[in-house]
This record gives C-alpha cells, structure tokens and sequence, in this order.
C-alpha cells in the first residue's frame, strides 16, 4: 500500500517536473498533409490540436478513418495554404510533397517527415514517434499496449499454413518485407511472392501466378471507371485460379497505413485462412 | 498464289507456333502443345489456353488486318506514305475505345468497344480522305495525319485524365503504342467479327485498286464503281483498325513496312498486295510480340516501339525519295 502510494506520487513528480518543460515544445497547432500521418495524428491528439488533415483522408477507399475525418478541415497539400494555416508543426511522408516540405521549411514551420511503415514492428514504432511529437506519449503507449495484445491474439497455433498470392492491378504483388506482407504472415498465409523471389514486391506475370497454383488469391478492388490495369484481376487465369475457393478482395484503406487499423486487414485474412482450410478439410474428407 | 503465298504462310505458322511457346512460364515445346491440344487439368492448361493462345492469335488477327488496311489504303491514294498508324486512323479509334470505355458504354453494350472504336475510325478515315482528296498528294496526306494524330492523342489523354480511375492516366502509353499482355479470349471475342469483316470488305476490293493503277477515268470505263469503291475502303479500313486498337491500342508501322517489303514481291500489283500484306503483317506483329517478350520479359515492352523502331527509318527513307520524285 505505502509502496504503491509511494508510486503514485513518484509518477506525480516525474510528470509534475516533466510538463512545464513540455508545455512549451508540445504544438499548438498541427497540420497533417500525409494520409498516414493523418490517421495517427487522429487516433493520438488531443482536442483542438489537430487543425488540419489530408483530401485522401477524407476518401472512403483510401482512409481508414473517414468517420473521423469529417471533423477536420481539408488541405491539399499546397504550401500557400498550409502556410496560412499557421501551423507549429506539420506531419508530412517522406516521398511525397517534396517540395512543400522544402517550402515550408524555408518559411521556418517545423515539419517532421514519417517514412511509410513496411513491417508491423514498424506500426508501434510511429504510433510511439507520433505520441512523442503530440506530447501525448501516455495516449500512444496505451493505445500501443492495446495494440500489441491483439495482435498476439492471432498468433497462436496456425498449421498447416495455405499459400496466399496478393495480385493488384498490373500484377503487381507485396513480398515479405512489406506491411502487406506481414499482415498475411499474421494471419497465418504463406505469400507466394517470397517462394517467387519477390522481397519487396514486383509483378507476377499471369503465367507464373497460374504455375504457382496459389491455394486463395487476394486481389485489390477495382477503382470506379475503366482501366486496363484493372482489367487483369478479371482476367480468366485470376478467374479460374478463384474458382470455386475461398477467396477475397482486400479492403485497401486498412492494408495502406502503419496504424492500428491493420488488424482489421489480419482479421479479414485470417477469417480467409479459415475458409481455405476448412475448404481443405472438406475436399480431403470427400476423398 | 505461288512460292510468296507458301512461303509466307509457313513464316505466318512458324511464328505463331513460337508464340505459342515463348512465356516466363518455364513449359517445355512438347509439354505445352499438348496441354493446349489435349488439355487437362493442370495449370500448362490454364497458361496455354488462357494466356498464350489468346495472344498469339491476336497477334495474328491484329497483325493481318493492319497490314492489310495499309495495303488498301496505299493502293486507294497510291501513296506509299499512307498507314493507319501514321495518317492518324488508329489514334482516332483508340480516342473511340476510350470514350467508350470511359463511358461505361463498353460494359454495357454488346461489342460496344469495337464499334466505338469503329467510329472513331471511321472520323479519322473520313477526315484524311476529305483532307487528302482522291489522290492524296503527300504532303497533304501526311499534314492531315499529324493534325488528327495530334488532336486524337490529346483527346485520348485528356479523357483519361479525367477518369476518376487513378490508373487510367497511365495507361495513355498503352494507347498510344500498343500492348497484348494479358489479354484473354474474351478480347478476341470482341476483336474477330469486325476485323473478319474489315477484312472480307478490303479483300473485295482487289480488282478495283488493280484498275485504278490506270488512272480514274480507265477504272470507271472498266467498270468499277469508284464511289462505291472509297465507301468500302473507308468502312473496311476502320473496321478492321477499330477492332484492332480497341483491344491492342495503337500500333503503327506494320501498314506502312509490310507493304513496302512485298510490293516488289507481287509485281507491284495492288490487289495481290492485299493478300500478302495480311500475312506479313500477321508475320510482323507476331515477330515484334515475341521480341517485346524476349527483350524485356517483365517490363511490358510495348509493341508500337518494336514497331517504330522498324518502321520509323523506312518512313524516313520513303519521304527522302518521294521528296526526290519531286511529288
């Protein structure tokens, strides 16, 4: 009892020493112009500090967090607007918007680039980064505990392992070092992109996919209006590789961003790894 | 109908049968015949009858029938410079396949791409005509085929600009030169009535175009119909350009190079140019298809570059000497 009280008021005094220092350097107003800092920056901060999120945030195939993105105003990304804005710190990716990062730089805003996450690990790596930006390391290290509980949750017990093959349009595929990849290692899939020497991602020529007989195939939904990129997730070969095997589509808003949300993407695979082998046991059973 | 139709039906075969077996799918001459003859279960099946076949024959179907539109075309304004490609025929019915793709009118009308494409063909064609006259002077011809090119292309592209489809935007290569990859049966389903059709019309024109070597005046008196005559031409060329570029996109050259080639071959006869110039332009795309595939067999080399790459110095050549010719 007199230990824990003794606790507590450690706690009290660490934080109490901690805040004014902190008061100064958390931000007042912060503006996000990258669909996965947009996502983080939601899910950690507090109210009102947040003025600003990305136009991809707010569209439903591509965020995770439409919902919540309603409540926030919208930039596109263009330095004038931002600048306007009056931010004290901008969360931005690291490939995009290159030169509105330099620009605003130059205008003397604080602007902290994140690199996009391509492995699970990587996922609590940015929520502890963002937390830490926010001033809001408490919020992430719960929100990370919550995290890393349920992910452990799929990880138990999976054998035999199918073999799943991600096909996007172009036959592009995400090998094991992607977050794509990772999320299907969670679940419990084998993807075929490793067995085909594909460690990032690259394509899989149609043939090769057909050789490789994938026990289910994931593909990526089309987008509305026609195109021939597209038109290879249709193509017969993806068809009969399909057929009459569970398979699915996958829901790219949860599978695009190192956030939380990616369990909901493990989720989905994993209820496919289940389909797939309950389906093996049934045609072994017919034999 | 001689040693040039049985050599150059035996070049057609050779090529298609390695197409057949030409692939990054690792299937052995033997094992992949017979999976696409005999059939099966396994997965040589599915590559065979599915991807390679599917793409050998329209290589063969597309191949034909833009040498085949050249050939009619040059024979029509006797002009070696005139090919669909280059007088801005393809670009116009791929600004056709585009819309109609766009539209949603592809998906929902039967043989809605092909005949979308067909009209927009038919714009180009009609335009050329109109623009180049009867004789179309080659300087005309060509000036006509630069404006309507470059119009088309900038309508293609901005129609695909603004498709809500984020890919989309980047496939104005394709359109502009050309692709086969993975295409199946159901786009030589679309492709084969019009450009079967294409074909029996600009095959009927051969007595005509013979006649018309005599000047205009001696082809009427000989009996031919000229009017009737540029109808079938306008229609058959796009036709069989429309259903080609609906489902490859525009791939130029092949109506320009073939002809050249086989002309001497024929004694510089216009319709048994015809003929031949359907097979060799079968021979050249499935010869450039395999090369895309060979050269670089994970990158979607397109085909217009093989094509251009040809194509493009012989046009070149045929320009010097016309400007020689004093014409």
């Amino acid at each position: 009892m007199l230990a824990a009280k003794a606790g507590i008021t450690a706690i009290g005094l660490l934080a109490g020493t901690a805040q004014p220092a902190l008061a100064q350097d958390v931000p007042r107003r912060v503006v996000s112009m990258n669909l996965c800092t947009d996502q983080l920056a939601m899910l950690l901060a507090d109210k009102g500090q947040l003025i600003s999120v990305s136009d991809l945030a707010h569209d439903p195939r591509s965020s995770a967090m439409v919902a919540e993105a309603a409540a926030y105003p919208v930039n596109n990304g263009l330095a004038e607007e931002i600048y306007l804005m009056q931010p004290d710190l901008v969360l931005a990716g690291r490939y995009s918007q290159l030169a509105t990062v330099d620009m605003l730089r130059r205008l003397g805003i604080r602007v902290e680039q994140f690199d996009p996450a391509t492995s699970l690990d990587q996922v609590t790596e940015r929520m502890t980064r963002m937390g830490a930006l926010l001033g809001r390391e408490d919020i992430a290290a719960d929100q990370i505990t919550r995290f890393d509980q349920r992910l452990a949750s799929f990880r138990d017990g999976i054998a035999p392992r199918p073999r799943a093959a991600l096909y996007f349009a172009n036959g592009y595929t995400s090998g094991d070092q992607t977050l794509a990849g990772d999320i299907l290692t969670a679940a419990g899939l084998i993807n075929i992109a490793a067995e085909l020497g594909l460690v990032s991602g690259g394509v899989i020529p149609l043939e090769t996919l057909a050789m490789a007989e994938p026990d289910t195939v994931v593909t990526g939904q089309p987008y509305p209006g026609a195109s021939r990129s597209e038109e290879i997730l249709s193509h017969p070969v993806v068809g009969a590789l399909q057929a009459g095997r569970p398979s699915t589509s996958m829901n790219a808003q949860d599978w695009l961003c190192g956030t939380p949300y990616v369990l909901r993407a493990i989720g989905q695979m994993a209820e496919l790894r289940r389909d797939v082998q309950a389906d093996r046991e049934r045609q072994q059973a017919r034999k | 109908m001689s040693r040039l139709a049985l050599g150059l039906s035996a070049l057609v075969a050779t090529l298609f049968l390695a197409a057949l077996v030409v692939g990054p799918a690792p299937l052995g001459i033997w094992h992949g015949l017979q999976a696409l003859i005999a059939g099966g279960n396994g997965p040589e099946v599915l590559v065979m009858r599915e991807i390679r076949l599917p793409r050998a024959l329209l290589g063969l179907m597309i191949g034909g029938a833009l040498g085949l539109a050249g050939a009619a075309m040059q024979g029509y304004l006797r002009n070696p410079l005139a090919d669909p490609g280059l007088i801005g025929v393809s670009g116009s019915a791929a600004l056709g396949a585009v819309l109609a793709l766009q539209t949603g009118l592809a998906a929902t009308v039967a043989l809605g791409l092909p005949l979308a494409a067909l009209a927009g063909a038919l714009l180009g064609v009609g335009l050329v005509l109109a623009l180049a006259g009867p004789r179309g002077s080659s300087l005309t011809l060509i000036l006509a085929g630069i404006a309507i090119s470059a119009l088309a292309a900038a309508l293609t592209s901005l129609v695909l600009n603004l498709s809500p489809n984020p890919f989309a935007a980047n496939e104005i290569v394709f359109w502009m030169m050309g692709s086969l990859a993975d295409r199946s049966m159901t786009h030589v389903a679309i492709a084969a009535p019009l450009i079967l059709l294409g074909g029996v019309m600009l095959g009927s024109l051969a007595r005509g175009l013979d006649a018309l070597t005599l000047g205009e005046d001696a082809a009427e008196a000989m009996g031919v119909n000229l009017t009737r005559l540029r109808l079938v031409l306008i229609f058959g060329t796009a036709a069989v350009v429309g259903a080609a570029t609906a489902v490859a996109g525009a791939i130029g050259f092949v109506g320009l190079v073939v002809p050249h080639l086989l002309r001497p071959l024929v004694g510089a006869q216009p319709g048994r140019l015809l003929w031949a110039s359907a097979f060799g332009g079968a021979a050249m795309l499935l010869a450039a298809d395999i090369a895309v595939r060979v050269i670089l067999p994970a990158r979607d080399l397109k085909l217009g570059v093989v094509t251009a790459l040809v194509g493009a110095p012989l046009f070149l050549h045929l320009i010097y000497r016309t400007r020689q010719e004093g014409l």
